[in-house]
């Protein structure tokens, strides 16, 4: 007897993943889940924005990580609250995992939550984890011809942050043929070029991300 | 290898679809995947193997479809397939193209005895 169910296979993360993003709204809390490879620059992004925002909003963040707290460890230096997870494996949080890093964070006046997810370009794209904008960042020394390769994820993000912009004269990525292609796989998305390392570019995301905040409390 | 995790959810709807219908065993289930996904069918189906062991999905055939990727303009209307994912449509080159097929993650039908 063949039965006709036409579920949706990721049912279940998304009813959690929605349940937090209502709570998180109701709260006004506009949360990110931050994608990328390894090595991109997602944890020195998510320095560089506390240490730049912190007196003017509060901010917490978890991490996800396979094995390690290092990541955890380089947050917690800059004095914001920090939960990590390990995934022990797992390529990517789903939102369950975020759903109990979120009973260890006191959420009573924060203002910004960012979800660093596993180092992975492929897997987190698909599991909602209750955010407002999921944010990649891609650094020019992967290659140009990583949002072709990876489209679901370049697709999904509210923010595209081309990162590591000053080794651009040390490599051969062509940011024409990235912006293009970024451009025609998601034309709605912010395109920011960004040093994490010298700075540049970094004014205009936490402007960004600041609008969003702003835009979530309307 | 988030197909695991794919994998776990077939197994799940297919077992509580079984139960509902005081089933014994499962022969197959058909499942519809997007091309946008970035599945890899031979990924999904190792997945599911290895979960399915010891459970009355064990020896079940796993059909999977592959849905290609298709838009619909919010300029002109028509609807095109996207080609090497490039969101622009294909009558009039706007880029305000809205996915209408490509996403989906889907099991279709349990088949159960």
């Amino acid at each position: 007897m063949e039965i006709t169910v036409m579920s949706n296979i990721l049912e279940k993360n998304e009813e959690v993943a929605a349940e937090i993003n209502a709570m998180l709204t109701r709260r006004g809390i506009f949360t990110v889940n931050l994608l990328g490879s390894p090595g991109c620059g997602k944890t020195s992004l998510v320095e560089q924005t506390i240490s730049l925002l912190k007196n003017e909003f509060h901010i917490a963040i978890i991490e996800g990580d396979l094995y390690t707290s290092k990541d955890a460890d380089r947050i917690a230096a800059y004095g914001a609250p920090v939960v990590q997870i390990n995934t022990e494996g797992g390529c990517h949080l789903d939102a369950a995992m975020v759903k109990s890093a979120l009973n260890q964070l006191n959420l009573n006046e924060l203002d910004i939550l960012i979800i660093e997810n596993v180092g992975n370009l492929v897997c987190p794209a698909e599991f909602a984890v209750g955010e407002h904008a999921k944010v990649v960042v891609l650094s020019v020394a992967e290659g140009e011809d990583k949002p072709l390769k990876y489209p679901l994820v370049f697709r999904q993000s509210a923010a595209v942050i081309l990162n590591k912009i000053d080794l651009l004269p040390y490599t051969d990525f062509a940011i024409d043929c990235a912006v293009r292609d970024i451009s025609g796989l998601n034309p709605q998305a912010a395109l920011l070029q960004v040093s994490c390392r010298t700075g540049a570019g970094v004014t205009e995301w936490l402007e960004w991300l600041k609008q969003q905040v702003q835009l979530l409390r309307k | 290898m988030h197909e695991l995790a794919i994998a776990q959810g077939i197994l799940d709807i297919a077992l509580s679809t079984a139960i509902g219908y005081n089933a014994t065993r499962i022969l197959g289930i058909k499942v519809i995947v997007g091309e946008l996904t970035g599945t890899v069918p031979e990924a999904l189906e190792f997945g599911f193997a290895a979960l399915a062991k010891g459970t009355m999905a064990e020896s079940a055939c796993l059909s999977i479809r592959i849905i290609p990727l298709t838009g619909h303009c919010r300029d002109c209307g028509s609807e095109s397939s996207i080609d090497k994912y490039s969101f622009a449509c294909a009558s009039c080159g706007s880029h305000a193209m809205e996915i209408i097929t490509g996403r989906e993650l889907k099991v279709e039908s349990v088949e159960v005895e």
